[in-house]
């Protein structure tokens, strides 16, 4: 195993998506291209915070912003998602793969029990 | 067969931990025998397509372990460590895969089980690298192995986008 050291910069798109709640704002917008007012009605908190976390993904180009008349709209960019995912994602399928595993095992637990 | 209980891995930048969390639907109590019962314990272990060998097993304080995962071409991968603690809300204990050039990069792993209503349990793992780079480096390892399996989640992902 080559150890490899990533260096975080305030301006990586990986910094970015340490904080959970810009997780879950980019969870929110899913596929879908939603206005400030429409996510915060979807995550339940207020708009500054909501405006906040965005500001943050926009910046590091997470998330791409369009206007529409008097409205801005925003979008995840998968394409800027994409290397995060890479990073994370197979790790974290290690442990999904085991865990489902363990389901499985339980589930015959509980018919024995 | 993917469950719908989520499997959250966080790797904030520049920490040397890693979090793991994942909510079951079955009692604290049988997730914690499963961790516990080496029969039990080798059914679900293992990486799939590898033969999981239960070489020692000591599930108490001060106890040891140590497995290895055995693939098709006979190819070994050892890990051990220790027991440091076990309860059924708390199991500590060290991990080291011995494949690696050298010693000693050893992780603290703390395994939380808390009991949620409907009979369910959520369970969060702090595993705690000796160093940042020690986690990077572990966490792109798990990178290379995935890309042997293939993106699954990715390709999902940009598939909807």
């Amino acid at each position: 195993m080559t150890v490899m050291a990533r260096t975080p910069t305030t301006h990586d798109p990986f910094n970015a998506i340490a904080e959970p709640k810009r997780r879950q704002v980019l969870e929110a917008l899913g596929t879908a291209e939603l206005s400030v007012t429409e996510l915060v009605e979807k995550l339940g908190w207020n708009q500054p915070m909501v405006s906040k976390h965005l500001g943050v993904l926009k910046q590091v180009g997470l998330v791409k912003e369009r206007r529409v008349g008097r409205q801005r709209l925003y979008r995840v960019d998968a394409e800027r998602l994409k290397p995060i995912f890479e990073w994370v994602s197979p790790f974290e399928k290690q442990w999904s793969d085991r865990f489902d595993r363990l389901d499985q095992v339980l589930e015959a637990m509980k018919k024995e029990k | 067969m993917a469950s719908k209980n989520k499997t959250v891995v966080t790797a904030e930048p520049g920490k040397q931990e890693v979090i793991i969390t994942r909510e079951f639907d079955a009692p604290r109590e049988l997730v914690f025998k499963a961790h516990i019962d080496p029969a039990l314990y080798v059914q679900w272990l293992g990486p799939h397509g590898y033969e999981m060998i239960l070489e020692a097993f000591e599930p108490y304080s001060g106890g040891r372990y140590r497995y290895i995962h055995k693939d098709k071409d006979g190819n070994e991968y050892g890990f051990h460590g220790c027991f440091h603690e076990i309860s059924e809300d708390l199991l500590i204990q060290t991990f080291e895969f011995e494949g690696l050039p050298e010693k000693g990069h050893v992780t603290l792993d703390s395994m939380r089980l808390e009991s949620l209503p409907g009979n369910r349990t959520r369970l969060t793992i702090q595993s705690l690298f000796r160093s940042v780079e020690d986690r990077d480096g572990m966490v792109q390892a798990g990178m290379e192995r995935g890309v042997r399996e293939g993106y699954e989640r990715l390709d999902d992902i940009l598939r909807q986008m």
